[in-house]
């Protein structure tokens, strides 16, 4: 029916926060998100914290339970909240994993690394034996960088790079079509970065994965995304292709968060001239109305207050909720 | 001597650790002129914050001092007792740490916390103490002062944190400010508006900076002069100009290349410094870099390059310099 590996239809995820009955308050970590990855594609997914991209990224995975929305994954329904249909997770698990930020946090102290990974191999039962499964282990740890010295020591033995390394091994394990990265790199070193981002690349050609890079380093999205998703208390305001939305951006949040990155050239960075954003970001329990940005957009007006802009597709694969997209241009 | 306002001379300092000796600094020399931004860069464990700690004599035990010195403003740091050392702290010299969110006490109100340096330095009552607090969070963009002096740090959002602690590392207007990743624990938007005010504050009152970060963003903008620091050493030191445009050191040209960059047109293969940061328990012989250089030589595994200087402020530790220098002259002849 659909082309498209991946396809999230007006996702929300709401947490409880307090209150009883009719008091009952929700954060709206994530409302009415829309998008689509195709096959071999990496949609990068970007946003100051609490914006819900994270959220999105394990919603999907169903590590939280959805609160409405629809997700397809090559055609076969994952879930659909209003229709109450609900896939078996397992065989998804196979075919979906995730790789997650703090590789300090993220592995288990007490298994060893080649039970980190092989954990995934037995309870998916892909190694009828004890040799086979062990075989499995070394590949997929040299396919990341490893080796099978390695498969027998325990995590704190291993650095940060490394320690990412086995966490993206692990999520390789099954041989997924589809790995929902959060915030991979962010707690790595500068001259690490480049070697996990160069290695996410090198998978990504050789087995023909899908990724949805999340993470709140624009020019590390940009670099490694086709396509850049821009979230904003738990909503979507932009996506288009990545080169596109960097030079043409078309909603003023895009815009004002690109010119705050500090350029690493002293002569651009001197010459230019940077929007500084006033305030904060509001607190999702208590969301402004209408547009959720228009507390510190410079083009607010009175219908950016009562209405919430409509997601709409301005150009041709380049989409985009704002009251005011000819002033951006 | 009057001449640098800090002037650290080749500086060495070692953790004794139970685990062995790590050394975090060897050789570390700084100079600094009154009301300039210097910029520390260098990865984790490079010993950028153990350089701008031991400036302030927070390297406590297990840190031990070894060798060289450490001028401020008149004063020797290393022979001072803590007495003297607790009336500079807070008062010539101030910090600012990396997370907002653990370095304000959460039981103290955000008044309490800027009164007590005002008191502890100057000799205003309470009442005038607290006219300043408040006359400090205008200062640093903090609007309804009067009600955030009576609130507790969890009340305040990460970036509003961060300006307390510039109120407060402020207070006594003092002549340094240490910055160790200001703006790390931040959101990028938010750290445009901290980056923003403290230039401006630089501007207003006249201190010198040391800016410590991973961030070559972000010292690109705010510095001028970098120092990129790599296994507890200096490895280049230069204008801000000299570092992005002429880098001499492996390492430097390493660091500038691997960071993915926004204005690319199309997709560019990243080019990494390979191998793992090194070990400051077992750190190997010679150039400290050498293991994961590309161009290492057989005397980089050996011995420890001597400095090459490239005019007044631009110096490097690397023998491809060297060797470079000793080609040229040989050319000559």
């Amino acid at each position: 029916m659909s082309e498209h590996l991946i396809e999230i239809e007006h996702l929300r995820q709401y947490f409880p926060a307090g209150g009883f009955g009719k008091h009952k308050k929700f954060v709206r970590a994530v409302e009415d998100v829309s998008f689509y990855i195709d096959k071999g594609e990496t949609l990068g997914l970007v946003g100051e914290s609490g914006c819900g991209k994270t959220t999105t990224g394990r919603t999907m995975l169903r590590l939280y339970e959805p609160t409405g929305g629809r997700f397809t994954f090559d055609g076969d329904v994952v879930f659909d909240v209003e229709k109450k249909q609900y896939a078996d997770m397992l065989p998804y698990r196979k075919r979906m994993q995730i790789v997650f930020q703090d590789p300090y946090a993220s592995l288990d102290p007490r298994m060893t690394v080649g039970d980190i990974v092989g954990e995934a191999i037995d309870v998916h039962k892909l190694a009828a034996n004890k040799e086979e499964r062990f075989e499995r282990i070394i590949s997929i740890l040299e396919r990341v960088g490893l080796n099978s010295e390695h498969a027998n020591r325990y995590p704190h033995e291993f650095s940060g790079g490394q320690r990412q390394r086995v966490g993206i091994a692990r999520a390789l394990a099954v041989h997924p079509e589809f790995i929902v990265c959060d915030e991979p790199i962010s707690a790595l070193d500068v001259s690490i970065q480049a070697q996990v981002i160069n290695m996410f690349e090198d998978l990504q050609e050789k087995m023909g994965l899908t990724y949805l890079f999340i993470a709140h380093d624009l020019s590390a999205v940009k670099h490694i995304s086709n396509r850049i998703g821009v979230m904003y208390l738990g909503r979507m305001v932009e996506l288009a292709d990545s080169y596109e939305l960097i030079d043409r951006p078309l909603h003023p949040y895009t815009k004002s968060l690109i010119s705050a990155i500090p350029i690493a050239d002293p002569k651009q960075a001197r010459a230019s001239q940077r929007i500084v954003l006033e305030g904060d970001v509001p607190s999702p329990l208590n969301p402004p109305s209408g547009c959720a940005f228009r507390t510190r957009c410079p083009y607010a007006d009175e219908r950016c207050a009562a209405q919430v802009p409509e997601w709409r597709e301005v150009e041709k694969g380049h989409f985009s909720a704002c009251h005011h997209i000819d002033k951006c241009n | 001597m009057a001449e640098y306002l800090v002037d650290i001379k080749n500086e060495r300092l070692s953790f004794f650790t139970p685990a062995g000796e790590v050394k975090a600094l060897n050789d570390v020399s700084i100079q600094l002129k009154e009301g300039e931004v210097l910029g520390i860069v260098g990865e984790s464990g490079s010993g950028k914050s153990v350089t701008a700690y031991s400036l302030m004599g927070l390297t406590a035990h297990p840190g031990k001092l070894l060798g060289g010195e450490l001028h401020f403003n008149g004063h020797q740091i290393e022979k001072m007792t803590d007495k003297e050392m607790r009336k500079i702290r807070g008062n010539e010299i101030s910090i600012i740490f990396q997370d907002p969110m653990t370095s304000l006490n959460p039981v103290y109100t955000i008044g309490n916390q800027i009164t007590e340096v005002i008191k502890l330095h100057t000799d205003k009552d309470s009442k005038q103490a607290k006219a300043r607090a408040k006359e400090l969070l205008e200062l640093v963009g903090i609007n309804e002062p009067d009600k955030r002096l009576k609130q507790y740090p969890h009340e305040l959002s990460g970036g509003m944190r961060q300006r307390v602690m510039i109120a407060i590392a402020l207070a006594c207007e003092p002549k340094l400010l240490i910055a160790d990743e200001p703006t790390t624990a931040l959101d990028v938007t938010i750290q445009a508006q901290i980056l923003e005010l403290m230039m401006e504050l630089k501007d207003k009152l006249g201190m010198a900076i040391i800016m410590i970060t991973h961030d070559l963003g972000v010292v690109a903008s705010m510095c001028e002069r970098i120092a990129v620091m790599y296994a507890g050493r200096i490895v280049e030191y230069g204008t801000t100009d000299d570092i992005f445009y002429h880098p001499k050191h492996q390492y430097t040209k390493g660091l500038i290349r691997s960071i993915p960059r926004l204005d690319t047109k199309e997709h560019e293969r990243l080019i990494p410094i390979e191998g793992t940061p090194v070990d400051l328990l077992n750190p190997p012989e010679g150039c400290p870099f050498a293991p994961r250089c590309d161009a290492a030589m057989k005397i980089c595994l050996r011995e420890m390059p001597p400095v090459s200087a490239f005019g007044d402020v631009h110096y490097t530790q690397c023998w491809l310099n060297q060797k470079e220098e000793f080609e040229k002259g040989a050319s000559h002849e």
